[in-house]
């Protein structure tokens, strides 16, 4: 009769060690069931906006996460404006969508750093979040701040992106490219990579539509959904692109979807600057007056995939009810699907496929022992482990003729 | 405008459980429904139809507890808002976590906030709360007064 | 020199506590090790666990299921341990603090020593924070 063992999965974030999100239960040394706990971060967002003025919304809703800080707003603003059957004007798109991609090149960037810490490649992680300075640089020089950039408001956006500022973003844009292409090498032509995550965590096309998972997650199994291409909003309908799909649904197939994104969102970005330079500069909102009664549906493809906001108005200053919901509420429960059957040390990446914003959703957690209730290993101690594994692969890999 | 083609195909097959339609455009669409006929109709936009679920919005109003469900049509752009209004005194439905996985965390989200009974929930246990409040006590319902207290 | 002064001479360990945070702050702190600002170059690293740190550092507005963890880790640490309160969350709970489950700002849980405020403080800025930290001690 084996025991079963009960192993927590130590925070997402490689510095915090404190729990909760994952219960692994193990037998050996294969996953067999998770459970999940969670309210270490829960702040009561939907309620406090009830209390706050649309406008002051904005800054509310934009440090739900830090990562994805501008897709929560651009939802918001997309359900507000549905209310009030508002149309914002050209010049405000395009400033919305450079925004909207430069985030998710920022944000995929963080992501490979993270995934690389966790399979052991340090160097990538430090690559990785070196190429993203630039594009904080970026957000400073448009907005103000590196995160919480504050640029949307109802009717618009609240500053504008001058010609002089656009030669700067293209620059750092080519170099980026370079810099993608470079990273794209090393993850994807890596043999102990693709030993670490080809067939690794696999969600097939059936669990995404049983757990209705979003963005990369459901895009890395084949199913082409992306609410930039099915429900168009901002300057997206405007400029060309295309939707990356994978077809494995491996940890693999969700890198190589984020990778090549990068690569699109650029695209978007160049293309959107073209139009702002032919476009008269200031024309940035249109005046609204008041919000009526209704309600709006507003979603807004974040770097994890589709945010939704649902704001009901009863024609007052503030929103009557708000609520919220990030990608990471549907794509961390697809764990339970693609972590059971694995192995310990590919715990980790498994759920670092997801990309699960743990703000947006909760925080990782750590382990026990199911049979005598003692922790067997915290959340550092299964990144060390996953990078015992790499290190095991790597001298192999040498030691073949 | 209700001549849109998933709306007739519901009209034909619950006709007596839908209350109201309501047609914003061609992409926002909300019908109101009787709580009891949610499973069946659900159970269409999923397996039938081919909708995705987004997430399930709860409100208290004067009205009742009111739930909002989203479900979306990706190659159309189609959001498919199912409203169901509950009893005041003692809301419950039938969960639809039985049918697909995606409902499961919402509905025992709305039961810690709302109090809302899921029924047959597969595992309706705490998920936000534990450590944040007291059981029993749910932080988004809100006071209303009856007519005779506002006079 | 006093004993707490001779602790903090030389290099600094660092332990890191999010309470509910955005993670803005997180990032930033983050920030700090990766080569554009590099804090390893000083010695400083960030260690996984409480009873090797000599600084805890403290962001996130923290709720009531937070608070519990807070006042554990505070205990654990050997003293003497210097706190810093980061972000706007970290020093009065920020755009959070009206909210039903937030259970007060850092200072009115544990003692700190240090407050570095922004949303989110940028690296430049925590690093100085720090620093002035360590030659007040």
């Amino acid at each position: 009769m084996s025991m079963k063992t009960l192993i927590p999965i130590g925070p997402y974030h490689p510095l915090q060690e404190e729990p909760e999100l994952f219960k692994l239960y193990c037998d050996g040394e294969i996953v067999t069931d998770i459970q999940w706990v969670t309210g270490y971060n829960h702040r009561g967002i939907e309620k406090l906006s009830e209390s706050k003025t649309y406008e002051q919304v904005f800054f509310l809703v934009e440090r739900i996460c830090g990562i994805c800080s501008t897709s929560h707003p651009f939802a918001f603003a997309n359900a507000v404006e549905e209310i009030a059957g508002i149309e914002v004007t050209d010049r405000a798109k395009y400033i919305r969508s450079i925004i909207g991609e430069l985030e998710r090149i920022h944000s995929h960037l963080l992501w490979v750093g993270l995934a690389g810490h966790f399979l052991g490649y340090n160097t990538v992680f430090m690559w990785a979040w070196k190429y993203r300075e630039p594009v904080l640089d970026l957000f400073e020089m448009i907005s103000g701040n590196r995160n919480s950039y504050a640029m949307f408001k109802v009717g618009g956006v609240r500053r504008d992106i001058e010609n002089y500022k656009i030669v700067a973003i293209r620059k750092v844009l080519d170099d980026l490219r370079k810099k993608t292409d470079l990273l794209t090498g090393a993850v994807m032509d890596d043999p102990v990579i693709h030993a670490r995550t080809k067939g690794v965590g696999i969600l097939t096309r059936q669990d995404v539509i049983d757990y209705a998972a979003v963005g990369p997650t459901a895009r890395a199994s084949g199913l082409e959904i992306d609410v930039r291409k099915d429900d168009p909003y901002a300057a997206y309908p405007l400029v060309n692109w295309k939707v990356i799909t994978s077809k494995t649904g491996d940890v693999f197939a969700k890198a190589e979807v984020r990778l090549l994104e990068m690569y699109e969102s650029i695209s978007i970005i160049e293309q959107c600057l073209s139009h702002l330079e032919k476009e008269k500069e200031g024309d940035i909102t249109v005046k609204v007056t008041e919000i009526p009664e209704g309600t709006g549906n507003g979603r807004a493809e974040a770097p994890r995939g589709e945010v939704f906001h649902f704001v009901v108005s009863d024609g007052t200053n503030s929103p009557a009810r708000h609520k919220i919901r990030a990608p990471s509420y549907v794509n961390i429960a697809t764990f339970k699907k693609s972590c059971i059957g694995q192995t310990i040390a590919d715990a980790t990446i498994t759920l670092a496929g997801v990309d699960p914003c743990y703000c947006c959703t909760e925080r990782m957690a750590v382990a026990y022992d199911a049979g005598s209730g003692k922790q067997i290993m915290n959340g550092r101690e299964l990144i060390e482990n996953s990078m015992a594994l790499t290190k095991k692969l790597k001298s192999a890999h040498k030691e073949r003729p | 405008m209700e001549k849109d083609p998933i709306i007739e195909k519901l009209k034909e097959e619950f006709n007596t459980s839908i209350l109201e339609v309501t047609v914003k455009n061609q992409k926002r669409i909300t019908v109101s429904i009787k709580p009891d006929s949610l499973p069946g109709i659900a159970g269409y936009l999923y397996k039938n139809a081919g909708f995705r679920f987004i997430i399930a919005s709860a409100l208290h109003t004067k009205k009742g507890f009111e739930i909002h469900y989203h479900f979306s049509r990706d190659n159309e752009g189609l959001v498919l808002n199912i409203h169901v209004i509950l009893d005041k005194k003692d809301p419950q439905i039938e969960s639809l976590s039985n049918m697909f996985n995606a409902s499961n965390w919402i509905e025992r989200e709305m039961h810690e906030l709302f109090g809302i009974n899921f029924l047959n929930h597969p595992n309706q246990d705490k998920l936000i709360s534990e450590g944040n409040w007291a059981e029993g006590v749910y932080p988004y319902r809100k006071e209303f007064k009856t007519p005779e207290e506002e006079r | 020199m006093s004993f707490k002064s001779h602790c903090f001479k030389k290099s600094l360990w660092v332990f890191h506590f999010g309470g509910a945070s955005c993670n803005n702050c997180d990032i930033e702190i983050l920030d700090c090790l990766t080569p554009r600002h590099d804090l390893e170059r000083f010695g400083i690293l960030l260690v996984g666990s409480i009873r090797h740190a000599d600084v805890l550092l403290v962001n996130g507005s923290i709720n009531n299921h937070d608070r519990e963890r807070l006042i554990e880790i505070y205990k654990q640490a050997p003293k003497p341990v210097l706190v810093v309160a980061i972000g706007a969350c970290g020093c009065t709970g920020g755009i959070f603090a009206d909210s039903y489950v937030f259970a007060g700002p850092v200072d009115k849980i544990i003692p700190v020593d240090a407050y570095i405020p922004g949303c989110p403080p940028k690296p430049e800025a925590i690093i100085a924070g720090i620093v002035k930290l360590v030659q007040k001690s």
